[in-house]
């Protein structure tokens, strides 16, 4: 069991269907690696680490009940990698500020061009169809001094995004 | 002098309550060295309970003193019997433990404590804590009561919600 697959379900969010899905995975004998689910848009989404299986057919055929029961659309890829391979982040970069086009591309790449490498992005529009503000968290790992990567946001600022960067120092104890 | 076995989770022994310190004597002193060795042994760490070395007595040590960018501290201090008498403010911060290794999590803490503790000589002591050194001293007595940082772990989303300041660069967290 040293081959990852990564399964990835999209559809409308009803209740149990995480539920559905590990359940159907472990009667096959399958194993749960790492996963995130997340709500976009008011849409299911989760992206699993699925292992033990085959290949990725016995995946798609031990899920293909559950897949039609909900209405999920489904992906299967394997996958290189697999688990304790995490990173821990140094730096945490806060954008908020009126929702333009651009925004997150703006941010990122600037944040490349200085070096960052991103681990983690967490975008989302708060306030009101009328007035909507735009939130974004993004961890990552830089040698960069943190000087250096406002800089490289500055101009950003002066157009009435607020940018905040600040340190991650990971508490060991 | 030696560095000791630390426990991992899931090991039922850091899940006990540990007891009082009663006895000031030689004998803790060394437990004392030996525990301040395994803190120093493995990766960066800022602090270790007894507990985590199978020791259940009210024992941490706290040393806040190095990190990448300074932060208020009151230098290395072994705490014997610690109690938070008074809590103040929370804030999220990002921990991990010796006892779980290859994972880290945003925990909620107290921005700032007061707290009681006895010396090596069993002499009492109070400090006042912020900040990085507030949430050390705060995750090593959790070990103490056996509790994990694990059982306070927020998701990133809980994060990004729960935070209702903005603060710009350079202002002290809180
Ligand atoms: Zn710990």
């Amino acid at each position: 069991m040293n081959d990852w697959y990564m399964l990835t379900l999209v559809g409308e969010d009803r209740p149990g269907i995480v539920a559905a899905v590990t359940q159907a995975l472990y009667e096959q004998g399958m194993t749960l690696g790492e996963a995130s689910m997340l709500r976009l848009g008011g849409n299911f989404t989760v992206m699993i680490m699925v292992g033990g299986a085959e290949d990725a057919g016995q995946i798609r055929q031990a899920l293909a009940g559950v897949v039609e029961r909900f209405g999920l659309r489904m992906h299967v890829d394997p996958m290189a990698g697999g688990l304790h391979q995490h990173l821990a982040p140094n730096v945490l970069v806060r954008v908020v500020g009126a929702d333009r086009a651009g925004i997150v591309a703006q941010v990122t790449g600037r944040l490349a061009a200085a070096g960052m490498n991103i681990l983690d992005l967490d975008s989302d529009v708060a306030g009101t169809a009328e007035q909507p503000i735009y939130v974004m968290q993004i961890a990552g790992i830089s040698e960069t001094p943190l000087e250096q990567l406002e800089e490289a946001l500055q101009d950003l600022t002066q157009s009435g995004v607020d940018v905040t960067i600040e340190p991650v120092e990971t508490l060991v104890g | 002098m030696a560095v000791l076995e630390i426990l991992k989770a899931p090991d039922p022994r850091l899940r006990q309550p540990a007891s009082e310190v009663t006895t000031f004597d030689d004998e803790l002193r060394a437990f004392v060295d030996d525990l301040e060795e395994t803190r120093l042994h493995g990766p960066g760490a800022v602090g270790i309970a007894a507990p985590q070395v199978d020791r259940l007595q009210r024992v941490v040590i706290v040393d806040c003193s190095h990190t990448r960018k300074p932060v208020p501290n009151h230098g290395h201090l072994v705490l014997i019997n610690p109690e938070i008498t008074e809590w103040e403010g929370h804030e999220i911060g990002r921990e991990g433990c010796l006892s779980v290794p290859d994972y880290t999590g945003n925990v909620f803490r107290a921005s700032r404590i007061r707290l009681t503790a006895q010396d090596l000589e069993g002499r009492h002591q109070e400090f006042d804590m912020e900040g990085y050194e507030a949430r050390a001293v705060q995750h090593e007595i959790d070990h103490l009561d056996g509790l994990l940082f694990l059982d306070r772990v927020v998701s990133r989303r809980t994060d990004l919600f729960q935070r209702k300041t903005y603060r710009k660069a350079g202002e002290p967290a809180g």
